[in-house]
């Protein structure tokens, strides 16, 4: 009686529950068979984010523009560093785009497991689209933020080079930099809660050794190689080369940090991996 | 072979103690940790130093597709645990187990539901969480909320829900994955009385569709209606699988002390159950002495000593007096009168003792279960042991023992009957 109930579905996948020992390894598979679950938490994200606020969505735009008002009165006219021949404001603008993305999905992914734990500890799915769709969730205030740029730079008529069609390879080394923080966070913040109190911190003095507020060229030569080192060093100056047609472009400086964020992001997600199984005993 | 939903074997799950309960390690801890470790090492040799506990351990057991399979045993037996790693919340420390087919389950009513959203958005929301694809809650989108009643609100954040409204909607979420294995686990199912036959309801639907049903249940007369066969956990240790009525007369009749008095070990207390702390129940004849049978011409009581870490509102504390078949005797509790109630209904910190009396020739004899329960009405329960313990009536001295036959029914009254010759 229950052969027809049973032939109509499709055939049924065996899961093998055994423990897991040492590095596991990645399953991008149960990631695919879940990516439905990617979108909808980004878009829950995306939803909840502005909800009850008086402005919305407004935020998106506000919060960079009023950053870049703050670096560009301070730096600008207190600091007084040279930005080259491009206005300060659209020099800190297009900075503060990638920062953004970096800075936000920081936070929200070192926080995500810990706001999700109803779900880790009740349901199974491959634990890793936690942090992936906080991370997503800031792709798309980015992608408002950009229109903000595009008119500002009609409005300053800069005009971009050919460079311009770079752009896409420098937002996804953000997305890669910013996962892979945020993969090493939200992993580490499920056993030591000590990084909810360093993460204010950390975006705050890593924004200063970015050259978001000035150029990275302000830095003198012999600590190049070592600023090169953060990874948002490479991805910040390809961002204003791609867009703005800043003169030049330390390739080794970019080699360095996409190494250093293609690195982040595999031992990150490794990591992740690793402790994934205690995750719902932990959290 | 192929006819297999589940397969289990040697499993078994260790916990260190307190990661369960309280403590996370900071990252102090693990830098003192790391330090002092070589010098451990140097001193003690490789010694583990963390404690642990098996919460689980040498599980083996197979489930047939469309087989109904009752999970049954006292608190911290490891039943939930069970389910946790059949559901791949929580992975083995060891053995090994076979999953075919997709895994539900009725008790994660309402996981993902963000108060923010509305009633429409969590509902697609919930169902990507519980797996379901976009198209086939797309499909049965109208029956969810057909099913929910909740109809002209559907575009209300659930924020404003009832928490009736928001019970049923996740419910109807919940109830239209169609898993090839559902997993309920009634112990931790919310709700009122209603929402839990709707549950129950559910499951036989289920059941009859010829799908496999893994189902926890505290309930003896639910395991003996809509289960076959029955496994019993005791200590993390599989004792027995049987058909679900011998089972039931198995784990009602065994494993209780013969003392009169049931005590809990920190291990049986789950940790959601603070402030509450059970202590003691026992059963004690008039002379106030702690006994294991009781008889029915003396009235007894019984009493349930408990501790209250910080302040309760509205707290009730009671027994249930079961047969053993499983079958609810009758329920009470300590603040069922209203002055009671309006004396100790908020209860400051403390140690306190809730003693019940129950009347002389009241219960027939035979052997009963006691349960008790401390909860706030349709608010919380702190905690429920619907098996705590055990007693035995003895019936010497009742009415109508001159004749040598057991009597039927639970109760043995001392009714007055009075006789009247009719005239003709």
């Amino acid at each position: 009686m229950t052969e027809t109930a049973i032939t109509t579905r499709s055939p049924k996948e065996i899961v093998v529950l055994r423990p897991s020992k040492g590095w596991a390894a990645l399953n991008l598979k149960d990631l695919w068979t879940f990516r439905e679950l990617i979108y909808f938490l980004t878009w829950r994200d995306i939803k909840v984010r502005y909800k009850q606020t008086v402005l919305g969505a407004a935020w998106a735009i506000l919060q960079p523009l009023l950053n870049m008002l703050v670096l560009t009165v301070i730096f600008g006219n207190l600091a007084k560093m040279s930005t080259g021949d491009i206005p300060r404001p659209i020099f800190t603008f297009t900075a503060l785009l990638p920062w953004g993305l970096f800075s936000k999905a920081l936070t929200d992914a070192g926080r995500s497991m810990l706001s999700n734990r109803s779900m880790i500890t009740k349901i199974y799915f491959p634990r890793l689209i936690i942090p992936l769709s906080s991370v997503l969730g800031g792709v798309v205030d980015f992608l408002i933020q950009f229109v903000i740029l595009l008119l500002m730079m009609v409005y300053y008529r800069v005009v971009p080079t050919v460079a311009v069609w770079t752009l896409p390879l420098f937002l996804l080394l953000a997305i890669v930099t910013a996962l892979g923080f945020g993969l090493w966070l939200s992993a580490l913040n499920v056993l030591y809660r000590d990084v909810n109190y360093i993460l204010p911190f950390l975006t705050q003095i890593w924004l200063l050794v970015t050259p978001v507020a000035y150029a990275a060229k302000e830095v003198p030569a012999r600590w190049q190689m070592l600023y090169a080192l953060n990874p948002m060093v490479g991805v910040v100056e390809g961002f204003r080369w791609a867009l703005l047609g800043t003169q030049t472009l330390q390739w080794s400086v970019l080699g360095i940090s996409a190494l250093i964020s293609l690195t982040l992001l595999v031992t990150g997600a490794l990591y992740f991996r690793r402790m994934e199984r205690t995750f719902a005993d932990m959290i | 072979m192929t006819d297999l939903a589940i397969r289990v074997e040697n499993l078994g799950k260790e916990y260190r103690i307190g990661t369960q309960v309280d403590s996370y390690p900071t990252l102090r801890d693990t830098l003192v940790e790391a330090v002092k470790w070589p010098v451990r090492m140097i001193r003690h040799g490789y010694t583990s130093t963390v404690e642990t506990i098996w919460a689980l351990r040498d599980i083996s057991f197979d489930v047939k597709q469309g087989e109904v399979l009752g999970v049954i045993g006292r608190n911290g037996a490891g039943k939930s645990t069970l389910l946790k790693i059949l559901s791949r919340v929580t992975e083995p420390s060891e053995g090994y187990a076979e999953i075919h087919g997709r895994v539900g389950s009725l008790l994660e009513v309402g996981t993902g539901f963000h108060p923010e959203l509305t009633g429409r958005e969590n509902i697609f929301l919930n169902g990507a969480i519980l797996g379901m694809k976009r198209e086939e809650i797309e499909k049965k989108f109208d029956e969810i909320v057909d099913f929910s009643g909740v109809e002209k609100f559907i575009d209300t954040p659930v924020k404003r829900y009832s928490s009736g409204m928001y019970l049923r909607l996740a419910f109807a979420v919940a109830a239209h994955m169609e898993p090839e294995i559902l997993v309920v686990d009634e112990v931790l199912a919310v709700g009122d009385a209603e929402f839990q036959r709707k549950c129950l309801g559910k499951m036989s639907d289920v059941a009859q569709e010829g799908r496999t049903v893994l189902f926890v249940s505290h309930n003896m007369s639910a395991i003996q209606r809509l289960t076959n066969e029955t496994i019993i956990l005791e200590k993390g240790k599989m004792v027995l699988r049987a058909p679900s009525a011998q089972a039931v007369d198995y784990y009602l009749s065994s494993g209780f002390a013969q003392t009169g008095e049931r005590t809990w070990q920190p291990d049986e207390i789950p940790a959601n159950s603070a402030p509450f702390h059970p202590i003691a129940l026992r059963v004690c004849n008039p002379q106030g002495k702690v006994v294991d049978t009781v008889r029915s011409t003396e009235p007894t009581s019984i009493a349930f000593e408990y501790q209250l870490d910080s302040p309760v509102n509205d707290l009730r504390v009671g027994i249930y007096l079961l047969n053993t078949h499983g079958d609810h005797i009758f329920t009470s509790f300590d603040t069922d009168d209203q002055t009671q109630y309006e004396q100790y209904g908020a209860r400051c910190a403390g140690r306190y003792i809730s003693v019940c009396k129950i009347p002389e020739d009241f219960l027939n004899e035979g052997r009963y279960i006691l349960g008790v329960n401390a909860s706030v009405f349709r608010v919380r329960r702190f905690f429920q042991d619907e098996h705590a313990l055990a007693f035995a009536v003895d019936v010497t001295g009742a009415p109508g023992m001159q004749w040598l036959e057991t009597r039927l029914g639970l109760m043995r009254p001392r009714l007055s009957w009075a006789i009247q010759e009719l005239e003709a």
